[in-house]
């Protein structure tokens, strides 16, 4: 069964049971997103997909709210472009999120969020917290200065890997993602090293090793190793 | 069979009184959590080695009761001798506060047969107790303080159970939900939603696997609220028959009750009155012979504030994070483990009995138009006497913070009553005569919440009240939206700021705009209703907000 809605004043078709998020990006209407990933289950934590029901004016997450018939959808009023700024601004307040040296620069979505959002300064105090690096997995490393908490990691280990190595300790702002039972990652024995948490990870918080600056490591005996082979077919 | 239930009761309810009659002279000791921090078991103790040594045990009964109400005065106890009768016969009744285990014995003394006119129990008699109690309507309360919450045969001999007796042998699940819908019931959790309607949507829901689930919300946590505590510590089994009617309206065989592991005394006392039911053959299978199932567990939670929110509390329930997640779907249509759940607060659960016993009639009777019943508050801060009080619908303020409670003490002038908990607001003085039902409040920017009420005099300084409202929500916020997790901890950073005298006018303009935000785009009620304190103490005080900015340069 279809259905029929008006986004932004224009009529649209959508499936029956579909997200307000899915049959906006079928008509070709782009709401933002942050904790939304083809794939996985939605939670609609960032609240960014915020769109404006008429009638109630209540704003509903795009991502976690089905359509139906009939239905009005703003997904782009001034209020809500105020509001996905702050947002961005809270997100941005929160860990210490430098783009200059952050491994993601140019790749990261809340990056291209901001630019999206046209946040070109912060109007919060940064609250600048210590936060740890966790470098003991042999192919990955996590920066939770980086992390916005938006458990697309979590998610994607439990859903799709099946191996639920992350989840989220304590609450509130002192939240933080875990690995095992909060312990080094390379630690726990249930990760796969399936690399899967990498490709989520919308920041630069989970990152494959060997691609931040001065991670190089060169292996000059090599090239001996080489010569000395293919003259002296030696090969040890 | 169904005759066979019928019968226990009476049977039960006959010995009981008979057991009781034998006394002449009763001494009630409340054996609520604040009576008790004030060493009521040893009070009553005392009492008990004192009625052996005058030699009056066949007499004179020492019984734990529950919570009467007069909080601040505690210990409290009562005293009621038939041997001597006040007006129109009745018993004479005699309320005591801060007794401690050393007074106990006079108050015994005073009781034997030889008792000399005595003034050691002048200080002890209770002042305020007529215009404490005078503009009270007990409802939910009636049990509280006069029936010993661990004895199920109490409860039976001041009619329990007959309520749930009835409705199984003589109602359809339809006629009770009409009753409930007919009484204007409306959730005493804090939002006010029509309880008939929330029935009834669960009862036509459909079950993939045939199951549905009645949960009791007891995870009051609002700063100085204490309401549901004291109804579960007080009278358990009213709790209980409370939400068998639902299950047997609604059609669930479990339920649960999500009690906080901070109110030990009350999960203890749901605890023993879970088992005495089971004994008595009032929950488990085919129950007064019919073919009505129901049991009852119970779950502790930890502590989480936010596990008061349904969603969070289901979550909690079923072993996970106790986190909300967006509604809908509704806890009514998927709830504990995806089934339809009907999930209620305590004290909306202790309605329910007198509703079916009384009729709706009655209930709809007190009250307002749109706001039915009584309303049970906590009530804490600057006032004369504080306690836990039981009010009609429609009372105003002022009847409450200056009939009931005494007015502000210290010669101090009031300032604004805080109602709703940290999801509340603050209310002027010019508010005052405004009547106390769900509208009115919502109103002027407040909520009932689920009954927390908290007097400042005028020595408060507004915007510490709001922090501290903000600091408690920062703290309590479960992080998984961005507006409640980052959003709080910058209000509360701009709080300080006022609180410091170090802000400016922009931080003004930022405060409101980031209420605005925190307010419309939080993922549930917890954040949606964090910045109320801050807006509307921003309505009302402003100027104290305006006097705290930074001297421009």
């Amino acid at each position: 069964m279809s259905k029929t809605l008006t986004l932004n004043g224009q009529m649209i078709s959508a499936r029956e049971g579909e997200s307000i998020l899915d049959a906006a990006r079928d008509a070709g209407v782009s709401i933002p997103t942050l904790c939304h990933m083809n794939g996985v289950g939605d939670v609609g934590a960032c609240r960014m997909c915020l769109v404006e029901l008429a009638g109630s004016g209540k704003l509903v997450p795009a991502c976690t709210t089905k359509i139906s018939e009939g239905m009005e959808v703003n997904s782009d009023t001034p209020q809500l472009r105020e509001y996905r700024r702050m947002l961005v601004e809270l997100i941005f307040s929160e860990r210490n999120h430098v783009c200059a040296v952050c491994v993601a620069n140019g790749n990261c979505e809340l990056q291209d969020l901001a630019i999206h959002v046209g946040m070109d300064h912060v109007r919060y105090d940064y609250l600048y917290p210590a936060e740890n690096v966790d470098v003991s997995h042999p192919m990955f490393g996590m920066d939770h200065n980086r992390c916005i908490l938006c458990t697309r990691c979590v998610r994607t280990c439990d859903e799709i890997e099946g191996a639920h190595v992350w989840d989220i300790t304590a609450r509130g702002i002192k939240s933080h993602t875990i690995t095992g039972l909060a312990e080094p990652w390379g630690e726990v024995n249930t990760c796969t090293s399936c690399g899967k948490c990498v490709m989520a990870c919308p920041t630069g918080a989970i990152f494959k090793l060997g691609a931040t600056v001065a991670e190089m490591e060169k292996d000059r005996e090599k090239l001996a190793f080489l010569k000395n082979a293919r003259e002296r077919r030696e090969w040890v | 069979m169904q005759d066979e239930v019928a019968t226990l009761l009476e049977k039960t309810a006959s010995t009981e009184r008979m057991a009781q009659s034998r006394y002449s002279q009763r001494i009630q000791v409340c054996m609520g959590t604040a009576c008790m921090a004030l060493n009521s078991e040893q009070v009553k103790t005392a009492l008990e080695h004192a009625v052996i040594e005058n030699g009056i045990q066949k007499q004179c009964q020492v019984q734990r009761v529950g919570c009467p109400g007069l909080c601040s005065l505690g210990p409290m106890l009562r005293v009621i001798d038939k041997t001597i009768t006040a007006e129109a016969n009745e018993p004479r009744e005699t309320l005591y506060q801060q007794i401690t285990p050393e007074v106990a014995p006079a108050i015994v003394t005073s009781l034997t047969p030889a008792a000399q006119p005595t003034s050691a129990l002048d200080a002890h008699r209770c002042e305020v107790a007529d215009t404490f109690f005078k503009r009270q309507v007990k409802v939910v309360l009636e049990h509280c303080s006069h029936i010993d919450p661990e004895r199920i045969e109490d409860y039976i001999a001041h009619g329990g159970y007959r309520a749930i007796q009835s409705v199984l042998t003589e109602w359809t699940p339809q006629r009770v939900i009409d009753s409930i819908t007919k009484a204007g019931l409306r959730g005493r959790g804090g939002a006010g939603y029509p309880t008939g309607l929330k029935w009834a949507t669960v009862a036509k829901a459909n079950s993939s696997n045939g199951k549905k689930y009645v949960i009791c919300n007891g995870d009051e946590g609002d700063p100085g609220a204490y309401m549901d505590r004291s109804v579960m510590e007080g009278d358990p089994h009213r709790v209980i028959e409370g939400m068998m009617i639902a299950a047997y309206a609604i059609g669930a065989s479990q339920g649960y009750v999500y009690v906080r592991a901070e109110s030990p005394l009350a999960a203890k006392r749901l605890r023993v009155a879970i088992r005495q039911a089971q004994r008595a053959g009032l929950l488990g299978n085919n129950i007064a012979g019919s073919a009505f199932h129901f049991d009852i567990e119970l779950r502790l939670g930890a502590g989480a504030f936010v596990c008061g929110e349904e969603t969070a509390l289901i979550a909690s329930i079923e072993g996970g994070r106790g986190q909300p997640r967006p509604r809908p779907p509704y806890p009514a249509e998927s709830g504990l483990w995806g089934c339809p759940t009907l999930i209620n607060n305590v004290e909306t659960f202790a309605n329910i009995a007198p509703i079916i016993d009384k009729g709706w009639e009655w209930y709809a009777g007190i009250g307002t138009a749109k706001s039915k019943g009584t309303k049970v508050f906590a009530l804490t801060g600057q006032v004369k006497t504080s306690g836990l009080i039981e009010v009609p619908m429609g009372i105003t303020l002022r009847e409450i913070v200056f009939d009931i409670a005494g007015g502000i003490p210290n010669n101090r002038q009031f300032k604004a009553v805080q109602t709703g908990g940290p999801s509340g607001g603050c209310i002027p003085e010019k508010f005052l005569d405004m009547p106390v039902d769900y509208e009115s409040l919502a109103k002027v920017g407040s909520i009932m919440g689920s009954g927390g009420m908290i007097v400042m005099d005028d020595s408060t300084n507004m915007i510490e009240v709001a922090r501290f409202f903000m600091e408690f929500c920062m703290d309590e916020s479960c992080g998984k939206c961005v507006p409640c997790r980052v959003g709080t901890v910058q209000l509360h950073r701009l709080l300080s700021k006022f609180v410091d005298k170090t802000a400016t006018p922009a931080d003004l303009i930022k405060l409101e705009g980031l209420c605005k935000l925190v307010k419309h785009t939080s993922l549930c009620g917890l954040g949606q209703a964090a910045p109320n304190p801050v807006i509307s103490t921003l309505n009302y005080f402003r100027e104290e907000y305006e006097q705290c900015l930074k001297p421009s340069p």
